[in-house]
């Protein structure tokens, strides 16, 4: 990707002074880190399109063979795991749900308590602000186990309510829209209220459109997260019609390392891209937003 | 601060009732539950349970095994913080610094994102595999014995490994729009006064890079010690045995396969203390940064 990037532009601009020796150096460095980024996955490219056999005998392959078809194939269509009505496809909507599910839910819940927040004289602003900001101090790992039970006792393991809506106890989102609408001028509430617009107009007609972009950077960021959620899809969920992609993970790990076949490698990878392309292509595509998003929270 | 507000009752209890019954029913519940059952030992077959005050925390006190798992997590903390910090680092100065291509190397560098620990997790048990790893080729090329999931610190390093390619791409998000915020007359100016680069970098571009370098070293803490749980897990493929594992991993394996609830809560209580003196040392960083800037 490099080389034919680069090549067309100094192609049209030959006589724009060379490349000193140094800059070529930072070239250098700069091609040694995507390479070290990229190795990885061209290696998983490369092995999900061989033979398991021919993988197993020969090593991890530098260059493309012929089963890549194959592999995706059975990645995505032929069912797999212990009771075997599970597919790919499955897993991806699963992982679709999980991911846009949560981002939703999220931004909704997130806008409203950081309106109620900002915007609205409150007895209890303060509490509610330290209640809901606390939760920024403890990952769900931490408390993993009484969180389990929890759901447990609620009934909610194996169902999207359990896989969500516990992962959207946290105040990320309400943290990121508080920051936002403060920097929003005041003068504009003070407008809306001379011109008669209630609460919810002000927040249907000019907040919302106001706050689109970062709207976006946060839907990104969260469907991100939400896909690539790990831990809780794997303990919450045990029926495999409701496993993610990335949960599907670690059942074909679990099967690597208890089976007395050929591990099918191809497979493996084959469906390790399939976890990574959707959420790689909209951080690559939504790029400027996602970073505007990401290194604003921290002010 | 005093804004202009709209005056009303009900409409704000009503616009942050869902999250708050959210956030109580599945964080303060099960925190509180935490810290209730560290004091108390449950019968692993769940005949009751009985109260045994700090017993739990004196166990993990004196348990050799948990001291062990709590030095690896302190040196895999250590090693992924100033791995991927020093890496994203550099490649975030010389990003900044290329004129041809910057937008191809900054997306070449900050893709990685994106990729689910576990899923690189499995890659990494395919690159450093016994029979078929590109990595443990290498390391037969120089004559070392590489053996993934036998030998404690070949397990570690291929922890370590993966941790750092994952991590990178967010600290090199964060340097890079750090540097591009740096006013460029302050940069100019340094370039009359110093030609050369190194000092130049450590003078003026480092002291102005410090605060984001404070913020995400905090990031990068909690990193290692929450979120590399799927590489983890799938580098030992769910059978931890002697293989290194993490504090959190330990919390997992305690609470779910050893069903050793009260221990493993004792531990969870541990670990919120830890984040709890993080945030807290963080928090305080960031009130200076709003002093300075």
């Amino acid at each position: 990707m490099t080389a034919t990037d680069t090549a067309p532009v100094s192609a049209a601009r030959p006589r724009r002074r060379r490349l000193k020796p140094e800059s070529l150096l930072d070239h250098a460095i700069l091609i040694c880190g995507a390479l070290f980024m990229l190795t990885p996955i061209y290696l998983a490219l490369t092995t999900a399109s061989h033979d398991k056999v021919l993988t197993q005998r020969e090593g991890l392959q530098w260059d493309f063979g012929s089963e890549t078809l194959t592999n995706f194939n059975n990645a995505m269509f032929e069912p797999g795991g212990f009771t075997g009505d599970i597919t790919g496809a499955t897993m991806l909507m699963n992982s679709f749900i999980l991911g846009v599910g949560f981002a939703v839910g999220k931004i909704i819940l997130s806008m409203m308590a950081a309106y109620a927040i900002v915007y609205f004289r409150l007895r209890f602003a303060t509490l509610a602000f330290w209640v809901i900001f606390t939760t920024l101090l403890l990952p769900l790992e931490v408390r993993i186990v009484p969180s389990y039970e929890v759901i447990q006792s609620m009934g909610l393991t194996n169902s999207y309510t359990g896989l969500i809506v516990p992962l959207l106890a946290s105040a990320t989102g309400t943290f990121f829209f508080r920051q936002f609408f403060l920097s929003i001028p005041e003068e504009l509430v003070e407008a809306a209220r001379i011109d008669g617009a209630g609460p919810f107009k002000f927040f249907v007609d000019i907040l919302v459109p106001l706050s689109r972009t970062m709207i976006a950077a946060i839907f990104i960021i969260m469907f991100v997260y939400g896909w690539n959620q790990y831990l809780w899809p794997t303990l919450i969920t045990t029926e495999e019609g409701l496993f993610t992609l990335v949960r599907g993970i670690r059942q074909i790990v679990q099967a690597m390392a208890e089976g007395s076949e050929i591990p099918d490698y191809g497979r493996a990878m084959a469906l390790a891209l399939i976890a990574m392309i959707p959420p790689v292509a909209i951080v690559v595509t939504f790029q400027s937003w996602f970073v505007k998003g990401l290194t604003e929270s921290d002010k | 601060m005093k804004r202009a507000r709209f005056d009303h009752r009900l409409l704000p209890v009503a616009l942050l009732i869902p999250q708050l019954t959210i956030i109580a029913i599945f964080f303060y519940w099960p925190a509180w539950n935490a810290v209730q059952s560290s004091f108390y030992l449950q019968d692993p077959f769940g005949f009751g349970s009985q109260f045994v005050g700090m017993e739990n925390y004196t166990r993990l006190w004196n348990s050799s095994e948990y001291m062990r798992v709590a030095r690896f997590t302190l040196v895999f903390t250590l090693l992924v913080t100033g791995f991927s910090l020093g890496l994203a680092l550099l490649l975030a100065v010389k990003a900044d610094k290329v004129i041809r291509g910057a937008r191809t190397y900054r997306t070449l560098l900050m893709w990685v994102y994106a990729v689910a620990p576990p899923v690189a997790g499995l890659i990494g048990v395919a690159l450093f595999d016994q029979n078929i790893g590109a990595i443990t080729d290498l390391f037969a090329a120089l004559g070392y014995d590489y053996r993934l999931g036998v030998s404690y610190t070949d397990t570690a390093f291929a922890m370590v490994v993966v941790s750092v390619w994952i991590q990178t791409p967010v600290n090199f998000i964060f340097f890079l729009s750090g540097l591009q915020s740096i006013p460029k007359p302050v940069l100019e100016a340094a370039k009359i006064d110093n030609p050369s680069g190194f000092r130049r970098f450590r003078d003026i571009t480092f002291p102005l890079l410090a605060p984001t370098a404070f913020f995400l070293l905090i990031i990068n803490i909690t990193y290692a010690l929450f979120d590399t749980f799927g590489i983890i897990d799938t580098l030992v493929k769910n059978n931890p045995a002697s293989n290194p594992m993490t504090l959190v991993y330990k919390v997992f394996i305690d609470g779910f396969r050893g069903n050793d609830i009260g221990g493993s809560s004792a531990q969870s209580v541990v670990l919120m203390v830890l984040v709890l003196i993080l945030t807290v040392f963080q928090f305080r960083l960031l009130e200076r940064r709003i002093h300075y800037t």
